[in-house]
């Protein structure tokens, strides 16, 4: 298992590397002129120009702003945001706590939902649940996330009035500073708020969640289904009847564990795409995450925040993985023994 | 009575007749070796015996009936107090038949917790005897170990001790040794006969070859195409078979043939779903098959005390067929 760890760690450096540059070149080749950008219509003189070029170390050669950008780096400094003149980082965390709540929470929306649907669509093989289950999550995954959040918003929200419209919480809500806040508004408001004040975070984040969970979902239907199908006609499955195991234990026990593995890197796989989910979601539902933080940078063209942003969002799928492949060898132990 | 009495027994799938009305009895501890070529329904009609046939196979009988149970009629949840508990099995390939998920102790313990409950400790007690009593050693170490780490002849006796955890009446075993090395064979029969006679226990080897059977079992029944062709005790069987297809089996076999001239074995394969033949299901492979092999299906007659034998022209001890 250390060995194991290693070797993943190894394989972690080059990859962020590989992000440095990539950000950093895809970053620079969008065209438009961050300057220009902040000085906005009125427009501003050549001399101004090079003034604040030079301020925001943009008139040096390429790869030496590159080298700047990758010392920084290491020395644990993200850059500063152009626009806001805050460290990329403190701009990241409480983004990245909203993003962070929401993705977990259409996570366990999708697996809490996903892997009973998958089983029950396996074991009742070629019923009316079975059909019906696969259809959905075809009809899930190809379904556009805006599209499908701008109905359920339509629906749900303005024709039944079940569910707010936007944001994290209500705009009344109120949490006071002098308690140590997480940034997490489900445990905040659960601990500090006033009452109604979590049941008012859980309904806003209700729709988010089933929007950006529903790839996932028909994904996760699809994969345990096809996983249980296939594992409930393995040799073993045989012996655990000739055992005289009950068919509920054989299911749940014998066939789950393993279906589970193909399973479980889906979900992991999974973590990626939502991402990208997540921005649109957030567009949709104005929420204040990483997603949304990302876009509006990328349209000011500032640099820092786009850059370092792209470098952690990445960094932290590769560490997903990581932890995801870890799971793994829990769940299977031909992977865990291997040396 | 019998240990398990088996009347017209038949498997179908779809129209394809797997096992085809097939009747025999195993008495307590007897050994039955059940010997005929792939395809010819051995497992098949097992697994119904066992209650593994799944839709869309569709198991009929005139009797089953296993230690005083009627296996037709039972319930499921009753079957599954006998299933694992008085008739095991064990089956062909060690290395795919365990979980790879869980521990070999687990997957015994899990037997001996289903059927006889006891302690946590009661359960590991028993699970190293029986790793002890199917040659494994260092029985209490291996406890903890995973399926892939073991090999394919350890795999069968992991198998085996599941099988006998709950001390059976009756064990199937499924071609037992066919995925596994010519020496661990051997080694494998040789336990599952000490086991046998350790405990009384009945025992059906399944197999497609003769010569393991041969000094083991006390009966043969040879299957072909889903029915069974002929029954009798081993050393009849092998003196003088009276089914040419029982005999082509031991012609096949070279310490059988050497003091007879070796015939050619049987060409072509058994009849699968498209091209069951009329008549006897041997005849286009039969070197003595006449007209009426190939319009009438003979039946399954006694020509002795435990004797039968499913042929028009049973052959003689000479090995020539009666043509009348
Ligand atoms: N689930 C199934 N659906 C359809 N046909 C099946 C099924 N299981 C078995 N059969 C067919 O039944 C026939 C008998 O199979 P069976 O496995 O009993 O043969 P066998 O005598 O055990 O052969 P082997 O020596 O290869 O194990 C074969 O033709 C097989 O294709
Ligand atoms: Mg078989």
């Amino acid at each position: 298992m250390f060995q194991f760890l290693l070797k993943r760690f190894g394989v972690l450096i080059p990859t962020f590397l590989g992000v440095t540059i990539l950000t950093f070149v895809f970053v620079h080749l969008i065209p438009g002129d961050p300057v220009l950008i902040m000085a906005g219509e009125r427009g501003l003189s050549p001399e101004r120009h090079a003034e604040l070029m030079a301020q925001l170390g943009l008139d040096k050669p390429l790869y030496q702003q590159y080298f700047n950008y990758l010392i920084g780096i290491f020395h644990g400094d993200l850059g500063v945001s152009f626009k806001s003149q805050i460290p990329v980082w403190e701009e990241f965390v409480p983004r990245f706590k909203a993003t962070f709540e929401l993705g977990m929470s259409a996570m366990v929306f999708a697996v809490f939902f996903g892997i009973p649907i998958g089983v029950l669509a396996a074991v009742k093989r070629g019923s009316i649940f079975d059909h019906t289950a696969i259809s959905l999550s075809l009809t899930g995954y190809s379904m556009p996330i805006f599209w499908w959040g701008m109905m359920l918003v339509m629906l749900v929200s303005v024709h039944l009035n079940l569910t707010p419209v936007s944001g994290r919480v209500s705009d009344m809500l109120f949490l006071d500073d002098s308690n140590p806040l997480t940034g997490f508004m489900l445990i905040d408001t659960l601990f500090w708020g006033e009452e109604g004040d979590f049941i008012d975070a859980v309904q806003h984040l209700i729709l988010p969640s089933i929007v950006l969970g529903t790839i996932p979902l028909a994904v996760i239907v699809r994969m345990t289904r096809s996983a249980m199908l296939e594992v409930l006609n393995e040799d073993y499955i045989r012996t655990a009847r000739a055992k005289g195991v009950s068919r509920w234990r054989i299911i749940m026990v014998h066939a789950l564990r393993n279906a589970m593995i193909p399973v479980v890197t889906i979900i992991g796989l999974q973590v990626g795409s939502m991402l990208a989910g997540a921005i649109l979601t957030e567009t949709v539902f104005s929420w204040p995450g990483i997603g949304r933080w990302l876009i509006d940078s990328l349209q000011r063209r500032d640099y820092p925040v786009v850059q370092s942003g792209v470098l952690i969002v990445a960094t932290l799928i590769i560490l997903v993985n990581l932890v995801i492949d870890m799971l793994y060898g829990i769940i299977n132990p031909r992977i865990r023994h291997k040396k | 009575m019998a240990l398990l009495e088996v009347k017209e027994l038949a498997v179908q799938f779809g129209e394809f007749k797997a096992v085809d009305r097939i009747s025999y009895q195993v008495e307590q501890g007897q050994v039955v070796g059940i010997v005929g070529e792939s395809g010819s329904g051995k497992s098949v009609s097992s697994l119904a015996i066992m209650g593994l046939i799944d839709f869309p196979g569709k198991v009929t009988a005139n009797a089953l009936h296993f230690d005083g149970h009627d296996l037709k009629t039972i319930s499921e949840k009753a079957r599954r107090r006998i299933v694992g508990a008085d008739v095991a099995m064990i089956f062909q390939d060690p290395m795919t038949s365990l979980n790879p998920c869980f521990t070999v102790g687990y997957q015994i313990m899990e037997a001996i917790k289903i059927h006889h409950g006891g302690s946590k400790k009661q359960r590991r007690e028993r699970a190293i005897k029986l790793l002890n009593c199917v040659g494994i050693p260092d029985p209490a170490n291996r406890l903890n170990v995973y399926p892939h780490q073991l090999s394919g002849g350890m795999s069968q006796r992991v198998m085996i001790a599941i099988a006998i955890a709950c001390n059976p009446k009756l064990l199937i075993a499924d071609e037992p040794t066919t995925a596994l090395d010519v020496t661990i064979q051997g080694q494998i029969i040789e336990l599952l006969l000490d086991l046998q006679k350790k405990d009384n226990m009945a025992l059906v080897l399944i197999t497609h070859d003769l010569a393991l059977v041969a000094e083991a079992a006390h009966k043969i029944i040879v299957m072909y195409a889903g029915q069974i062709v002929e029954i009798g005790d081993a050393e009849v069987i092998f003196k003088s078979p009276l089914h040419p297809y029982t005999q082509a089996l031991l012609n096949s076999l070279p310490e059988f043939t050497q003091d007879k001239q070796r015939l050619a074995s049987l060409s072509g394969v058994v009849p699968g779903k498209y091209d069951r033949p009329h008549g006897c299901l041997l005849n286009p492979r039969c070197p003595y098959a006449d007209k009426q092999c190939k319009t009438v299906e003979p039946i399954l007659h006694a020509r002795s005390e435990n004797r039968q034998v499913k042929c028009h022209y049973p052959l003689s001890p000479e090995g020539n067929p009666s043509y009348e």
